[in-house]
C-alpha cells in the first residue's frame, strides 16, 4: 500500500455544480455570431449609406417618394430587413455582454436584460411588419409626394 | 580604444541610496469582521538594489511589525508576493524600487477581486477553486508505458509558454472580467488548462475543453490584455486564451 493517493480516486464533488448547467455552446455560438454578423453589417450598412446618401442626386432626393420606391422592390426589403435583424440581434447581445460585465446585483441585472429584451422584441417585430406590409401609394395623396409608379 | 570613465559622481562598487516613502494599503478585520480599509506611509532608507520586497521587510523588521504580507522564496519562482504595485499587479520580489520613482510615494495594495484577509494578504481560495477545476494533472488513458511518454522538441514548444505559470494570480487579479463578481474562470485558470490542452501526451483536451465552454468561461473574456501585461513571467496569456478558443471553435464546426 502506497501514502500516495490514488489519482482515479473518487475525488470530492466540485465546489461550483452549478457550472455544470451553464456549460453548452450557447456563448460560442453568440461569439461567432458577433464576428460574422459584424463583417455584414459593414457591408450591409455602408452599402445602406451609399445608396441613400451619395448615389445619385444624394442626399436631397431622400423623401417618402424616395423610400417607398426602395420598398417596391424585393431586393431592397430583404437588404433592409436583414440589416434590421442582424443589427438588432448583434446589438442586444452585445449590450447582454456588457449588462453580464457590470452589473453586480442579479436583480439590476434582470430588470436591465428584461428591458433589453423588451426593447429587441418591439424594435424587430415593428420593422418587420414595416418592411412587409408597406403601402407605397397610400389612396388620397397628392401625386407629387408618391414614388413615379402609382400614377402609372 | 579604451573606455574611459568621467569623473564618475560615485565609487566603482558604490550602491546608491535613497529615502523612499511607501504607501501601504492596511487591513485589519475586528471579530465582527468590518472594518475600514487605511494607508499606512513609510520612510523607508533603501538602495538601488532593493527591491519592493525589501522595503517591506523593513518596514515589518524595524518599524510596524503588525505589517501582513506573503512572500516564501523572494526570488520570483514561489509567486506568493504578488500585489498591486503604483497600480500594477507585480510580483514584489521583482520589482526594483529605482524603477518606480522613488522620489514619489509608492503605493503598496493588495491585488483586486480575491477577498482581503489582512493587509497585502488575501483569500486565494476562490482563484484556486477556478484552477481545480480545470483539472491540472496529466489525463491518460490505457496501460501506463514501462519508459517515458516521448515527445518531440516540437510537440513540447507547442504549450511551452503556459508551463512558465507560478500561480501568483497577478494575472487573473488584473483581468476587469473577473473584478464584476468573481465568476469568471480566470486567465491563470484557461492558461494552465492550456499547458495540458495542447500537451501531446495529455488525453482530457476534451473534457477541458467542455469545461472552459461554460458561461463563465473563455468566451467571458474581452481581450483587454491586463493579464498579459500583468503576467510577472511574461506569459502571452491574452494568446493562450484566444488559442483555447480557436480549439473550441474548431471543435463545434
Amino acid at each position: 500500500m502506497s501514502l500516495v493517493a490514488d489519482p482515479k480516486a473518487p475525488r470530492p464533488p466540485r465546489a461550483r455544480p452549478s457550472r455544470l448547467t451553464t456549460r453548452g455552446n450557447t456563448e460560442l455560438y453568440g461569439w461567432v455570431f458577433m464576428r460574422a454578423s459584424g463583417v455584414v453589417l459593414v457591408v450591409l450598412i455602408f452599402g445602406h449609406l451609399f445608396v441613400n446618401l451619395v448615389a445619385g442626386e444624394g442626399v436631397k432626393a431622400i423623401d417618402f417618394g424616395f423610400v417607398a420606391g426602395k420598398w417596391a422592390s424585393p431586393f431592397w426589403q430583404v437588404w433592409d430587413l436583414l440589416m434590421l435583424w442582424l443589427a438588432m440581434i448583434h446589438g442586444t447581445n452585445g449590450v447582454r455582454t456588457i449588462v453580464n460585465d457590470y452589473a453586480e446585483k442579479d436583480t439590476t441585472r434582470m430588470v436591465l436584460k428584461g428591458l433589453l429584451y423588451l426593447a429587441f422584441v418591439v424594435v424587430v417585430v415593428l420593422g418587420t411588419l414595416v418592411i412587409f406590409t408597406f403601402d407605397p401609394c397610400p389612396s388620397g395623396s397628392p401625386a407629387d409626394l408618391l414614388p413615379s409608379f402609382c400614377t402609372e | 580604444m579604451t573606455a574611459v570613465a568621467e569623473a564618475p559622481a560615485q565609487k566603482v562598487g558604490e550602491v546608491a541610496s535613497f529615502t523612499v516613502t511607501m504607501r501601504v494599503m492596511r487591513y485589519l478585520p475586528d471579530e465582527n469582521g468590518d472594518a475600514v480599509p487605511r494607508w499606512d506611509e513609510f520612510q523607508v532608507e533603501s538602495h538601488g538594489t532593493d527591491r519592493v520586497l525589501d522595503a517591506l521587510h523593513k518596514i515589518k523588521w524595524e518599524q510596524d511589525g503588525s505589517l501582513t504580507f506573503r512572500r516564501s522564496c523572494a526570488h520570483g519562482v514561489c509567486g506568493s508576493d504578488a500585489m498591486r504595485i503604483n497600480g500594477r499587479n507585480r510580483l514584489a520580489c521583482k520589482t526594483l524600487l529605482k524603477d518606480l520613482d522613488p522620489s514619489k510615494p509608492i503605493t503598496v495594495e493588495p491585488i483586486k477581486g480575491l477577498p482581503v484577509v489582512k493587509d497585502l494578504v488575501v483569500d486565494m481560495e476562490p482563484f484556486f477553486a477556478s484552477y481545480r477545476e480545470i483539472m491540472p494533472f496529466l489525463i491518460t488513458t490505457g496501460n501506463e508505458p514501462t519508459k517515458e511518454r516521448l515527445q518531440s522538441a516540437a510537440q513540447r514548444e507547442r504549450f511551452d509558454d503556459t508551463t512558465k505559470c507560478i500561480l501568483c494570480a497577478a494575472c487573473t487579479s488584473s483581468c476587469p472580467v473577473f473584478w464584476t463578481d468573481g465568476q469568471y474562470f480566470g486567465p491563470a485558470a484557461i492558461v494552465n488548462a492550456h499547458r495540458f490542452i495542447f500537451d501531446s501526451r495529455d488525453e482530457g483536451g476534451a473534457q477541458r475543453l467542455e469545461i472552459l465552454n461554460d458561461k463563465e468561461g473563455v468566451w467571458r473574456c474581452r481581450t483587454t490584455f491586463n493579464c498579459t501585461e500583468a503576467c510577472p513571467r511574461g506569459i502571452e496569456v491574452t494568446k493562450a486564451i484566444q488559442e483555447v478558443k480557436r480549439a473550441m471553435i474548431t471543435r463545434a464546426f
